[in-house]
């Protein structure tokens, strides 16, 4: 069955996943794995890739989307092209993160999880990224910068 | 996950990562070694650019022609606050806030010390500590084997296969006291003997690395610090429950852990560590990593054996215990990093060697996480026993700016706050519980009067009404109401009647969730109650919050 893996398209990108799929044997055990190597390719989980994994895995379409949207880290509206993570962690909520967190959605005009419409900056937050001695922390493309003020988040974010 | 996965998860999960490029560093001399430099490539300090430090230290070593002094690339030095940290291996002198461009004096050090120089003063912070799990951390090379090996590494597990029987093993684990590390305390002895007696010829073990209590860092970093321990535990527990497959849960937000646990896991088999026949015995033993992807809830068991299998991380009712039917129906053990990092020590020096440290029934030492309003945040390992204040005050030096102290929190979305009477307690399982929170994994949020309980207890009333995963309805529903009444309180619309709802609603929740995230879920309501009812009270009758954070402004509905 493995062997007639057929991508949806011919996007190089999908040999990534179906390299994945093979290495895992098609077992549906690896489907985080496999969504995992999807997301990291393509940004985001779109429906063909759902049913594609769900064809290649020989499991129910229900199941692969149960598990797209239960957890937190699978998005399935494509990512902005810019990333701004507002921990939210104890350490940082108590030394400030509530008032960077609402600086930086009334400057984007968009809440957590959300993308701007010109499709710029995504903003997200996290549980705690274990930085909690540089708190408040806000990562910005990866970039992790602590002791954030509203005014020093909003400045990183303008000088994208 | 390849590296671009790392990245890809760190923009969004927001931990960083920093792929090992290749680089000047480590310098290593190819006569014999004068002086070392330890540079904290940990989390944090990366975050604070170690890098950029290291790639400079490493320049200016050679520049200044020091070709008998080696920088090395070592794991977490433990004073996160002060990052990049640097460390002279020969005198204990901790360089704090390095930067690139001020490493004169640092090299000038360098090129004058020797083994006979006089040992540097230790912080309190650090002098005051019992190593045992972080005992590696900020000595060795994590991405190096052999580094590892020069300190007795595998050692422990080479004993244990060739020249103890599984038998003496969970002899010695029972022995030694020591209770499960990710804030369950069952005793791990007991667990392992239990899987042990189960029938089957396949079993597991689980290494949980699903770290989610937010301010709770310590099992990050024994995994970038130390990571060939972590696996040796799990190698040794193996070998005594008749296990011979092992998975490493963790969380895709913690990139440079499971990085350095790919390198770990590959260097050890190359070298016969891992894999089939350790030690030329037949004994074998593979260790496979799974990640998460962002849910609270599967550091509880059940739930995260359903995620390791691929499927939603919903729990399931126990009995079952994974002991005796877990992965796929197999006998599996489970037990924390923490846990699995303190096998090792106790196979070298026996159980009663760590049964001799820390309190009647909780034995041996406790890492934990400080971080909040307190001068020094970072990691400290203690014995059990050990007082809240030694920890805050003597240790951690106290609160920021020196305000007076309200409240430290352990044991996150599922423990409590503790006030000032009780700081000369030593900590244990027991003494925690007794005042009303719990050991948890090991974070301390200190807090000072600018913080709000009743705002406190609604953050983590948020944390767990998103976290829930909605399998039972106490949990699910519950969670919700309950926050929406905190909302209430915190908005100034509540009553005296609402805080009273508060309470049984609270005790419902407690009694009738299927796991552990909603059996402790309302602790922290419960804990602020006890001890700040009056925060509360204010909050409903005089409209005000008295710490200053609460706008007094309704916030529901907002998602």
């Amino acid at each position: 069955m493995l062997a007639e893996l057929t991508a949806p398209s011919d996007d190089h990108r999908w040999r990534l996943v179906e390299a994945r799929i093979r290495r895992a044997g098609g077992e549906p055990d690896a489907l985080i794995e496999i969504l995992h190597t999807v997301q990291e390719a393509f940004g985001y989980l779109d429906t063909t890739a759902l049913a594609f994994v769900s064809e290649a895995l020989a499991i129910p379409p229900s199941r692969v989307y149960g598990v797209a949207t239960f957890y937190s880290l699978f998005t399935l509206k494509p990512p902005g092209e810019h990333a701004c993570v507002v921990c939210l962690g104890t350490a940082c909520y108590i030394n400030g993160a509530p008032a960077i967190l609402a600086r930086i959605r009334a400057d984007l005009g968009i809440g957590p999880g959300e993308t701007t419409d010109d499709l710029r900056v995504s903003l997200l937050t996290a549980r705690c990224i274990g930085a909690c001695s540089l708190a408040p922390v806000v990562v910005l493309d990866g970039e992790v910068a602590g002791g954030q003020t509203p005014e020093s988040a909003i400045a990183r974010l303008g000088a994208l | 996950m390849t590296e671009g996965a790392l990245s890809e998860t760190a923009a969004r999960g927001g931990a960083p990562t920093r792929p090992a490029r290749r680089k000047r560093w480590p310098v290593s001399p190819t006569g014999p070694v004068r002086a070392t430099a330890r540079v904290c490539m940990a989390a944090s300090c990366l975050s604070s650019g170690a890098d950029a430090v290291i790639d400079a230290l490493a320049e200016q070593v050679e520049g200044a022609g020091l070709t008998d002094v080696a920088v090395k690339r070592v794991g977490c030095l433990g004073l996160c606050v002060a990052g990049p940290l640097v460390e002279v291996a020969e005198t204990g002198e901790l360089v704090a806030n390095a930067s690139p461009s001020g490493l004169d004096a640092l090299v000038t050090t360098l090129a004058a010390v020797t083994s006979d120089s006089p040992q540097a003063a230790r912080d309190p912070f650090l002098a005051r500590q019992t190593r045992i799990v972080t005992e590696n951390s900020g000595r060795i090379d994590p991405e190096d084997l052999d580094d590892y090996l020069a300190v007795g590494g595998y050692q422990a597990l080479r004993t244990a296969v060739t020249s103890m029987t599984p038998a003496q093993v969970l002899t010695e684990m029972t022995t030694s006291g020591l209770r499960g590390r990710g804030g369950g305390g069952y005793p791990t002895g007991l667990k392992w003997q239990t899987v042990a007696k189960a029938l089957g010829d396949v079993k597991y073990v689980i290494c949980n690395a699903d770290e989610g209590d937010p301010g709770a860092f310590m099992d990050r970093s024994v995994l970038e610090s130390d990571p060939h321990r972590v696996l040796e535990g799990m190698a040794i527990a193996g070998y005594a429950v008749g296990a011979r497959k092992g998975f490493v849960y963790c969380r895709a937000e913690y990139p440079l852990a499971v990085a350095r646990l790919k390198i770990a896991i590959r260097q050890a088999k190359l070298e016969g560590l891992l894999g089939e026949r350790i030690d030329d015995t037949t004994f074998g033993f593979d260790v496979e990593i799974r990640l998460g992807a962002g849910a609270f809830v599967c550091g509880e068991e059940t739930a995260l054996m359903a995620s390791v299998q691929g499927g939603r991380g919903t729990p399931h009712p126990r009995p079952p215990f994974p002991a005796s039917s877990g992965l796929w129906g197999r006998p599996t053990l489970i037990n924390n990093v923490e846990t699995f990092a303190a096998v090792a020590p106790i196979i070298r020096n026996g159980g009663a060697w760590y049964a001799g440290i820390g309190t009647n029934k909780s034995k041996g030492t406790k890492v934990f996480a400080l971080a909040g309003h307190i001068v020094k945040t970072g990691l400290v390992e203690v014995p059990m026993g050990t007082t809240l204040r030694e920890v805050v005050f003597e240790m951690g030096g106290g609160l920021t700016g020196g305000r007076p102290y309200k409240a430290i929190q352990t044991g996150g979305p599922s423990g409590g706050c503790i006030p000032e009477q009780f700081l000369d307690m030593p900590i244990s399982y027991e003494s925690l519980a007794e005042v009303g929170s719990i050991m948890g994994s090991g974070g301390m949020i200190v807090m000072d009067d600018t913080a709000c309980m009743v705002d406190v207890a609604k953050y983590f009333m948020d944390f767990s009404r998103e976290e829930s995963c909605g399998k039972c309805t106490p949990c699910r529903v519950g969670t919700t109401q309950l926050w929406m009444l905190l909302d209430k309180i915190t908005g100034g619309e509540a009553t005296m009647a609402d805080l009273e709802q508060v309470e049984s609603l609270s005790q419902m929740v407690m009694d009738m969730s299927l796991c552990g995230l909603g059996q402790n879920a309302p602790n922290p309501i419960v804990s602020t109650l006890r001890y700040f009812r009056d925060e509360y009270v204010t909050h409903i009758i005089e409209r005000r919050c008295p710490a200053g954070v609460c706008a007094m402004v309704r916030q529901g509905g907002e998602r």
